[in-house]
């Protein structure tokens, strides 16, 4: 089954990943812009990064038949430097009008401090102003609930907000269902131990249908699996469900997510089950 | 939306799961027994077993989601004041 994975970080995955990834069925992917693992010293080097994001990255991918669509940001990790956040959004509309962008993202909470919140609504607010769509990182373990809490108190209290047009990243059990009421689309992140499984994925979509719910890898340089999206179909397989059902959650959901972007030109493969839904 | 499997389907496939987990479980409890220094007094051992009777109780719908609960942080409605932020809706 072709798919999508709408959040994943190949800059620090190799090639041979983007070659299984496509031996898999993956067909387009999108990565949000990341910690790089250590705090970043200057503008210039998230400068590079973007480079990095909108060119090198997607060449490679290329390569594979994949096609790469990136979002930009400062990460909240490194959002307690205030002033080098500021730097990193003023700089950050370069960028936002080349091929691939999608938007502002993964923006978010991490220990859910004041500068963190005050660089996310900064961000939230660069976005609105540039009219692009958000991607959201919500914290980690016993940091999820609250950080999530305030993130959907941060972007309902923007009026200008249209959560049709937010993703919000990285849910679970306790945090999935505040998110889809408030009509805000929800990624599911396959990380066995501090995240999601793909049996809890599965079970998810049996709770609450598969409208505005997305499955990922975020791959990246930690302990994590670029493939675990097919992990996901698999499971959703053995427990007898529908082709159909699992292909609007790994492939039409991120494409009707994604195409509210005018930097998300797609090809959908040339194949009958790929072509379900107008682009 | 449901499972398109009966229980007893579910509960053919993940017996063996199950059981193989609780036994993971209990292996990590003997471990910490056989360690040195004493671990009862470490509040993370009352969320754990908060969290264990949650899952042992057949009546309590939702026992992931209230797991989940279990270990979190709290919210606080008031958390921008809390953290000092102007409250600013736009």
């Amino acid at each position: 089954m072709y798919y999508i994975d709408p959040h994943i970080h190949m800059v620090s995955r190799t090639t041979d990943d983007y070659e299984t990834l496509a031996r898999m069925g993956c067909v387009a992917l999108s990565e949000p812009a990341f910690w790089a693992g250590f705090d970043r010293g200057s503008v210039e080097s998230f400068r590079d990064y973007f480079r990095q994001l909108t060119d090198f990255e997607k060449n490679r991918a290329d390569q594979f038949g994949i096609q790469h669509f990136t979002w930009l940001c400062i990460n909240a990790k490194e959002a307690e430097n205030v002033e080098l956040s500021r730097q990193v959004i003023e700089m950050i509309p370069e960028f936002l009008d080349l091929p691939g962008v999608l938007g502002i993202g993964e923006i978010g909470l991490n220990k859910n401090t004041r500068n963190e919140s005050t660089i996310f609504m900064e961000h939230v607010d660069l976005a609105v102003h540039h009219d692009q769509q958000i991607l959201i990182h919500t914290p980690h373990l016993e940091d999820k609930y609250q950080g999530t809490r305030m993130i959907l108190d941060m972007l309902l209290s923007n009026d200008h907000v249209d959560p049709s047009r937010v993703l919000i990243d990285h849910v679970e059990e306790h945090t999935v269902e505040p998110v889809l009421a408030e009509g805000f689309w929800a990624g599911m992140t396959l990380y066995p131990i501090s995240k999601c499984t793909p049996q809890r994925a599965a079970d998810i979509i049996e709770m609450y249908g598969p409208d505005r719910l997305m499955v990922n890898s975020a791959g990246d340089w930690g302990p994590s699996k670029p493939t675990a999206v097919p992990d996901f179909i698999i499971e959703m397989r053995r427990r007898g469900h529908g082709e159909q059902l699992i292909r609007k959650v790994v492939y039409e959901n991120p494409v009707e997510f994604f195409q509210q972007s005018k930097g998300f030109v797609f090809e959908p493969p040339e194949l009958p089950e790929a072509k379900t839904i107008e682009t | 939306m449901s499972s398109p499997m009966t229980a007893g389907e579910v509960l053919e496939r993940e017996y063996l799961e199950i059981r193989a987990k609780i036994l993971q479980l209990a292996a990590s409890f003997d471990r910490l027994d056989r360690s040195g220094g004493d671990y009862r007094q470490d509040p993370r051992l009352g969320l754990i077993q908060q969290g264990l009777q949650l899952v042992a109780d057949e009546s309590c719908p939702d026992r992931a989601e209230k797991v989940q609960l279990v270990f979190s942080r709290e919210f606080s409605e008031n958390w921008r004041e809390e953290l000092g932020l102007e409250i600013s809706r736009s």
